[in-house]
């Protein structure tokens, strides 16, 4: 655990050593100031609540989350770091924990960012807060759910593009999962059941239950899960790298 | 301390270190010599726990390091191959993190990394960011990073690569200075250092190990007493027959 806080901390306090932290957060509420403003409409609906803010969180964070994950290993492959961090007293998955965690805080940090959104609603109407808080935690647990998958993928390359384009299309593909478009490519020929299993794998399934403001057990389950899978991937990946 | 065990490597089809057995103790400083590509850094990075070996053993003070890593990386302070330092830090803020993961004890961190940047002669470029600094200042910082906890062994790639002559001299000083009571590998092309530091040295060529003595008597080998020669005919002679 100390070994996990250790890393944690160096890969934090990287993120703001270099820009790369500060242009993030910027653009990062840039987009959402955007997109919640302007084609969610959020003074048009005359609605006190968040949810034009929260309905763009999964394709907003398909392109700035891979950004922030394609780095996380690939990097430390290409400038050989990852032979100094590997050879410290700790294992792989303590590697792999801290590394994680600190990216997932950084994410926390740009939501965080966000909040004055959330103290103008209050202030324009009288929205139920609960509903809004729901929703910033599963806006973070999806936000994991991308940056284990992007962890894992950065693990198999040094190529940062490369880890960037494949997490993109991989994270699409759990997005992609609940919408129409892929579901009735299934509708006519399979049975229920597997219809619901691609369904159920759907980040928009999980997220927008949880933003309606029901935080369900089943989908934190699903990213405590998903992210748990990923990061154990991304262990056996990188002792798998070992041996070649 | 370090057993190692008909240790072998390949990769794919290429045997890199093939049957490399050999045992350092505590106040040796073994220099490894061979040409380039001879499995000198594939040794080492088995050694450290960085690669795994595809055959035989590495034992450090008697644990294997496949079966428990984190004790035998413990005792072990390395600088890899091109010295790979987080560019983005200032040298403080790496050795703090190496100390900190290191388990060197927070109150003494702060004086440890004053008393090895005043050793390797990095006090004036502390806290300037490690990517600005010259070859000659990271290849310091890597070896700082190494000692820093004082470890039992160390394992230094190419450790005066970079540098010039007089840095070369105080870091062989250094490691002079070290090695009483450590054990010390480091690897080298450049054959007067291992007159100069080296109690024993191997030389590998294709994997394998040609040569395991003393430099003195290495360069008895040789009727002008000059190292490059013994070293061209033993690593020339090694090579396989082309067919």
């Amino acid at each position: 655990m100390k070994s996990t806080t250790t890393i944690l901390k160096r890969e934090l306090r990287a993120y703001f050593a270099t820009p790369v932290a500060y242009v993030f957060i910027v653009i990062f509420l840039l987009l959402t100031g955007i997109l919640t403003f302007y084609m969610g409409g959020f003074f048009e609906r005359e609605q006190a609540d968040l949810a034009p803010f929260f309905f763009f969180h999964p394709w907003l964070y398909l392109i700035l989350v891979p950004a922030i994950s394609m780095r996380l290993w690939a990097e430390e492959r290409k400038t050989g770091t990852i032979e100094l961090l590997l050879t410290l007293p700790f294992s792989t998955g303590q590697a792999v924990l801290g590394k994680f965690l600190a990216a997932w805080a950084f994410t926390g940090i740009a939501l965080l960012a966000t909040t004055p959104i959330w103290l103008t609603v209050n202030i324009l109407g009288d929205p139920d807060n609960g509903v809004i808080l729901a929703a910033y935690i599963g806006s973070l647990l999806m936000a994991g759910g991308y940056l284990a998958i992007g962890s894992c993928i950065s693990a198999t390359t040094n190529n940062q593009v490369i880890a960037f384009v494949v997490s993109l299309v991989t994270c699409m593909l759990f997005i992609l999962a609940g919408l129409p478009a892929v579901l009735d490519f299934f509708t006519g020929w399979a049975p229920q059941a597997v219809i619901d299993t691609v369904s159920s794998f759907s980040f928009m399934t999980h997220f927008n239950s949880i933003a309606k403001g029901v935080i369900d057990l089943r989908d934190v389950i699903f990213f405590g899960s998903l992210i748990g899978c990923f990061l154990l991937a991304n262990t056996l990946i990188l002792d798998a790298k070992k041996g070649e | 301390m370090i057993e190692i065990k008909n240790l072998q490597k390949s990769f794919g089809d290429f045997r890199a270190v093939d049957g490399v057995s050999f045992s350092v103790k505590p106040g040796e400083v073994l220099g490894f010599l061979g040409p380039n590509g001879a499995g000198k850094s594939t040794t080492m990075r088995m050694i450290t726990g960085f690669l795994a070996p595809s055959g035989g053993e590495v034992l450090i003070a008697g644990a294997d390091v496949e079966v428990d890593p984190i004790a035998a990386k413990k005792r072990i302070g390395y600088l890899p191959e091109g010295a790979p330092l987080y560019s983005d830090m200032s040298p403080r803020n790496l050795l703090e993190f190496i100390a900190e993961a290191r388990e060197v004890p927070a109150a003494e961190r702060a004086k440890r990394i004053e008393e090895i940047a005043a050793k390797v002669h990095i006090t004036g470029v502390l806290d300037q960011q490690i990517e600005t600094l010259s070859k000659g200042y990271k290849r310091r910082v890597g070896l700082a990073q190494a000692i820093i906890h004082n470890p039992e062994i160390l394992i230094l790639d190419e450790p005066t690569d970079g540098l010039d002559p007089n840095q070369k001299h105080e870091v062989r000083q250094l490691i002079e200075e070290m090695s009483k009571d450590k054990v010390i590998i480091l690897s080298t092309h450049i054959l007067e250092e291992v007159d100069a530091v080296c109690t024993r040295a191997i030389i590998i060529t294709h994997g394998k190990v040609v040569y395991d003595g003393t430099p003195s008597e290495l360069k008895e080998r040789s009727p002008s007493g000059r190292l490059d020669e013994v070293f061209r005919e033993i690593t020339t002679a090694a090579a396989p027959a082309i067919a």
